[in-house]
């Protein structure tokens, strides 16, 4: 097969600042679907030896920045960054979905308020720590979302809704710096 | 109204997608009567109190769930994986 050009999600670059929150597009790297075949104990392994990352338990993440593995479903988690090691399909199935999903990063003090207008979990500090990580939806759209640090989120969608994802944050960022 | 996911914890009702009554996990042998076929795929309860449904948390885990609940007064006794009913009848 010929080398492949990637294709970005958005049209323009995504990067706009509003009031105390800033939204912009981020290339991840890599990005593919872990779903272990029974038992989750060999891919835990596997994933551990190949990439120093452990396999996440339901609504959390391991890893940081570059090397990151989120839960991604019943069974399932999003290995996030690296390209995947041979042996981790050994022990699951190991689907490359980079050109599925579109990521942003939402961050800054408003940043939660931002996604309390969107999202039906609570996600502040207190009930969503960094390392948490949950499949949700945004609107209507069907989401991950980790957080990343204090102030900040990475959320995922279907690559299709990536102009509705940044419509829609944008709406949410603007009626949130409007209360002041 | 909010399900507590056994995977994801309590959420909204949003997020789920409403089956019908939980009777298709309990499908009838392939050669049963006619009358039984029917009745199962066709008639349903319709309690005012206690029923038993299939949710799909298509917005969350994307787990079916078995959620037994009270249709007077809305309260959700149990929520269930279907994966985990299912085992335990066979």
């Amino acid at each position: 097969m010929g080398e492949l050009q990637a294709a970005r999600p958005w049209a323009e670059r995504l990067d706009v600042s509003i009031g105390r929150s800033a939204l912009v597009e981020v290339d991840l790297g890599h990005l593919t679907v872990l779903a272990p075949f029974g038992a989750e104990a060999g891919m835990t392994e596997a994933l551990s030896a190949a990439h120093g990352l452990g396999f996440p338990k339901p609504n959390r993440a391991t890893g940081k920045d570059g090397g990151r593995c989120i839960w991604f479903g019943r069974g399932e988690a999003l290995l996030i960054g690296p390209a995947p090691d041979a042996s981790l399909a050994d022990h699951g199935a190991s689907v490359d979905v980079l050109d599925a999903w579109a990521a942003v990063s939402l961050s800054g003090a408003a940043a939660v308020d931002v996604l309390a207008r969107l999202v039906p979990v609570d996600l502040r500090e207190g009930a969503f720590k960094r390392g948490h990580s949950i499949r949700t939806q945004v609107m209507h759209m069907s989401a991950s979302i980790t957080r990343t640090g204090k102030d900040s989120f990475l959320i995922l969608v279907f690559r299709s809704m990536a102009g509705t994802l940044s419509h829609d944050l944008k709406q949410a960022m603007a009626a949130v710096a409007a209360r002041g | 109204m909010r399900i507590n996911c056994p995977i994801c914890g309590d959420r909204d009702r949003r997020e789920y997608y409403y089956q019908g009554a939980a009777v298709t996990l309990d499908r009838p042998a392939p050669d049963a009567e006619e009358a039984v076929w029917e009745d199962y795929l066709h008639l349903r309860e319709n309690p005012a109190g206690r029923t038993r449904d299939l949710w799909h948390h298509e917005g969350g885990c994307g787990a079916w769930v078995v959620v037994t609940r009270d249709t007077v007064s809305h309260k959700i006794f149990e929520v269930a994986l279907a994966a985990d009913v299912k085992g335990a009848a066979r």
